[in-house]
């Protein structure tokens, strides 16, 4: 397999996002303009001076034409993208590509998504023509699948899981009330998340991220002018994707405590990036906490936690805002919610201020590497994005 | 000569107890939320058509079809997996069809076509009153065949058809009327006895000599002169599944036949009478190919497997009497015909496939085989009567259901394959991991008057 990477090729030079939550009084439109604007500011740049555009969203819009008309761009490439949760990374990661081939020399990567205009609960998908036979399974209610089956396999037993999943979810809102863009700023007790009422096996509501609207964006260029445009830019050090063969729906053999798509992505990614020991390496990550479980699992699946053992580091506090290898230190989806398009911008955006220690009562002392990661699926069928930055 | 080669019964998991009705005692038979005449028709023809037995023609029998219009043996000898050569006739418009039904399919064996006949209702009465406490959800059905293969030989048969107001609904209407009963009874009864006598001089049987009278119709007080017009002893009377079932419309007088053809012997002489606008009555003769050729899920087993605390209130709001709060969740959207016509075996018959290289298999059928990647050389296989167990499950409290939560499980088939699917018939809490199950053909929900029929699992019954 040849994923020859650009480590080190291209960098991120400036970066917007708008608070997360319900924007009533706002629309896909106006979250673009917002994080656009931010985002232009942060670069010192004017928009003429952006050669390409891509947009990612999930369902708020369709078409290049909903960023370059709600921002005027005049005539220029604008490229729409989808990729399910991972949506938001896949922005970066094609745009970071088309400057690294010296198609372009300046672009940004937009996300965004509008949810609370729904009216429904949870995440709705919507289906093209089909026979009727597709599963009426809610992701809750997938990702859920996984936490008996960990338990099964490495005997932890129910109530001590519930304590670990419980912990992970106090620990996001934790960090996400030292963050003013979060959706939820609160801290929530353990005994409240253990409480919550159930919607789908171990989970209850504290268990799921919340459903929020979003936008966020970053200006991308070939590493050598960076500088021309931010004194502290951030290096691209591995870009890597994987989307499965949903073996995990047909085969017996599949079990429920792993994704194998986040494996393969972020092996590749380690090796792109030269990480030997990931655990060791990585000063910080933010990863695709959708449901509880799911940053429990992944924490094994990226090699920060032996199989088997991420249970114990939840508990030991290691993941944790001041712990040895934070992870989620802005929230999370957990307190920022999903709007699915901006989801992997976000992510990139904590790393953003974070490298460049401006995350105020967040900031992790000299981070050197930090990971994001996005998910999207269930378990045994889904695709899932890795990246890895660095400050120099 | 012709007979009764095969059969198999259903009745659904669910029982309304007369008490939670206030309509006194004993408890009616309740087709599932996800159930309707189809899908139990569907269940019953299981058992009759297992092992690949042929039939040239379908005929199904109900009071309360699926479709209007829209021919409702085409999803029956689709589910079945019956060639498309078939012949289909739909018979309705009173509670007699079902017995009329498998008279015809008898002419048709006598006549060189085996016959699969499906009689199935669910039987909806408004709240409060006699039909919806009386009533019973259920389906039976027969293969009929030339006498020489027939587990039950037809040795006579004769009808009435008369004019009366006794039951009736127009098109339109949800709920049936009914007269007066006293009136019916005494202007029936002649007639019914008049048939059950016909049918036993065309047999050259004698009353006294039969092993099984089944007595069956709109209305019991019509019938119960017939025993003793007849010269009958009360142990002769076939039990008419009141307490347990419920009369099942079309299906009943099939329903307590194939009650009695569980525990016949060879030699056992039975007289079906079926009164709804006039009667039809059938005698019929059991033959020694009986034993071995019985269903394994026998109509007493069905009766037995069963969970009788539902609510009336849930009772009318799977029937859609009563309106009810939906969830904050769109809608199910109709599915589409091209998909569904291209994906029939899958949707309908619930044929999957396995890979001829290495042996996996696939549900749905795939072209590239998820093990060794081998393009298109995959063999079609139903799963559908293929044993399977629990290999991880939830409970679901947020996904749409009539019937929250929905418990939602990867089954893993013996001899390889899994699949993502819902349970039914199931309670929640009693669901584990390693749990055997079978699959069972339901009615997932009705979209913009689609209905949308699939396969779930349920634990065995």
């Amino acid at each position: 397999m040849a994923s020859n990477g650009i480590k080190d090729r291209v960098a991120i030079v400036g970066m917007g996002c708008t608070p997360f939550g319900e924007h009533w009084d706002k629309g896909p439109e106006d979250l673009l303009v917002d994080a656009a604007t931010e985002t232009y500011r942060s670069a010192g740049i004017d928009p003429a001076q952006v050669d390409a555009y891509w947009l990612g969203t999930m369902a708020s819009g369709f078409s290049g034409l909903m960023l370059s008309e709600a921002l005027k761009i005049p005539y220029k490439p604008v490229t729409r993208l989808e990729n399910m949760c991972a949506t938001g990374s896949e922005a970066i990661r094609n745009a970071a590509y088309a400057v690294a081939c010296g198609a372009y020399d300046l672009v940004m990567a937009i996300g965004v998504e509008k949810l609370k205009d729904s009216g429904y609960s949870g995440l709705v998908g919507a289906n093209p023509p089909n026979d009727g036979t597709l599963s009426n399974m809610t992701a809750p209610a997938t990702f859920s699948l996984l936490a008996p089956a960990y338990a099964k396999k490495y005997g932890v037993e129910e109530d001590t899981l519930k304590q670990v999943l419980a912990r992970i979810a106090w620990k996001n809102h934790k960090n996400g009330a030292k963050n003013p863009k979060a959706q939820f700023r609160k801290e929530v007790p353990i005994e409240t998340i253990c409480k919550s009422p159930p919607v789908a096996g171990m989970l209850g509501i504290f268990d799921c991220s919340g459903v929020s609207d979003g936008s966020a964006a970053a200006i991308l260029c070939r590493a050598e002018d960076a500088h021309r445009y931010a004194k502290h830019p951030i290096f691209i050090k591995a870009l890597s994707f994987a989307a499965g063969p949903a073996e995990g729906y047909y085969s017996q053999d599949y079990d429920f405590t792993t994704f194998p798509e986040v494996v393969a992505s972020s092996r590749d990614a380690y090796r792109q990036a030269g990480v030997k020991d990931p655990r060791a390496e990585i000063s910080m990550a933010e990863v695709h906490d959708c449901f509880t479980p799911t940053e429990l699992v992944l924490m094994e699946d990226m090699g920060f936690s032996p199989r088997g053992q991420a249970w114990r580091d939840v508990l030991d506090g290691r993941f944790d805002g001041e712990g040895p290898q934070p992870v989620n230190p802005d929230g999370g989806l957990k307190s920022f919610g999903h709007p699915i398009g901006a989801s992997g911008l976000r992510m990139m955006y904590e790393m953003w201020l974070q490298l460049r220690g401006e995350a105020g009562p967040r900031q992790i002392a000299q981070p050197k590497l930090g990971l994001t990661h996005n998910l999207g699926g269930a378990p045994g069928r889904c695709v899932s994005f890795v990246s890895i930055v660095g400050a120099a | 000569m012709a007979g009764i080669v095969r059969y198999g019964s259903y009745v659904p998991y669910f029982r309304l107890s007369r008490a939670a009705m206030g309509a006194g005692k004993g408890e009616r038979a309740v087709a599932s939320y996800d159930e309707d005449s189809v899908s139990m028709a569907v269940e019953a023809a299981r058992d009759a058509v297992r092992g690949d037995v042929a039939v040239d023609t379908v005929l199904f029998a109900s009071t309360s079809p699926a479709y209007a219009e829209k021919l409702d043996t085409a999803t029956i000898q689709a589910a079945l997996d019956l060639p498309e050569t078939v012949s289909s006739v739909e018979l309705g418009g009173s509670s007699r069809m079902g017995l009329a039904a498998l008279l015809l399919g008898l002419d048709l064996a006598a006549a060189g076509r085996r016959t699969l006949v499906c009689a199935s209702d669910v039987i909806v009465g408004a709240p409060g009153g006699p039909r919806e406490s009386q009533g019973g959800d259920g389906a039976v059905a027969f293969v009929t065949g030339n006498h020489r293969e027939a587990i039950a030989r037809m040795l006579g048969r004769a009808s009435a058809t008369l004019e009366i107001l006794d039951v009736w609904r127009l098109p339109e209407e949800r709920f049936p009327k009914q007269w007066e009963e006293r009136f019916t009874a005494d202007t029936m009864a002649p007639a019914i006895t008049d048939t059950a006598r016909r049918a036993l001089r065309a047999a050259g049987v004698e009353a006294s000599a039969l092993a099984t009278v089944i007595l069956d119709g709109t209305n019991p007080r019509s019938m119960a002169g017939l025993p003793k017009a007849l010269g009958l002893r009360p142990e002769q009377v076939a039990d008419p599944l009141a307490a347990t079932v419920g009369r099942t419309g079309v299906a009943h007088a099939g329903l307590l036949l194939a009650r009695v053809l569980d525990r016949a012997k060879p030699g056992d002489r039975i007289l079906v009478v079926c009164e709804a606008d006039g009667a039809d009555a059938l005698v019929l003769e059991v033959t020694d190919a009986i034993e071995g050729m019985r269903p394994v899920r026998k109509v007493d087993r069905w009766i037995a497997s069963k969970r009788n605390e539902l609510a009336y209130n849930t009772y009318l709001k799977w029937r859609g009497i009563l309106p009810f709060e939906p969830p904050r969740r769109p809608d199910p959207e109709r599915p589409a015909a091209p998909p569904m016509r291209r994906h029939e075996r899958w949707k309908l018959a619930f044929v999957g496939s396995r890979c001829l290289e290495c042996q996996t298999g696939h549900l749905p059928p795939q072209r590239v085989c998820v093990k060794c990647g081998a393009v298109d050389r995959m063999r079609d296989e139903r799963f559908a009567d293929t044993s399977c167990r629990v290999a991880t499950y939830t409970l679901d409290h947020l996904a749409y259901s009539l019937q929250p939560p929905v418990v939602a499980a990867f089954v893993d088939y013996e001899g390889g394959g899994r699949f993502s699917c819902e349970l039914t018939d199931v309670e929640p809490a009693r669901v584990a991991i390693g749990d055997h199950l079978e699959m069972t053909f339901r009615r997932l929900f009705t979209a913009q008057g689609v209905h949308n029929y699939f396969w779930k699992a349920r634990p065995g019954r």
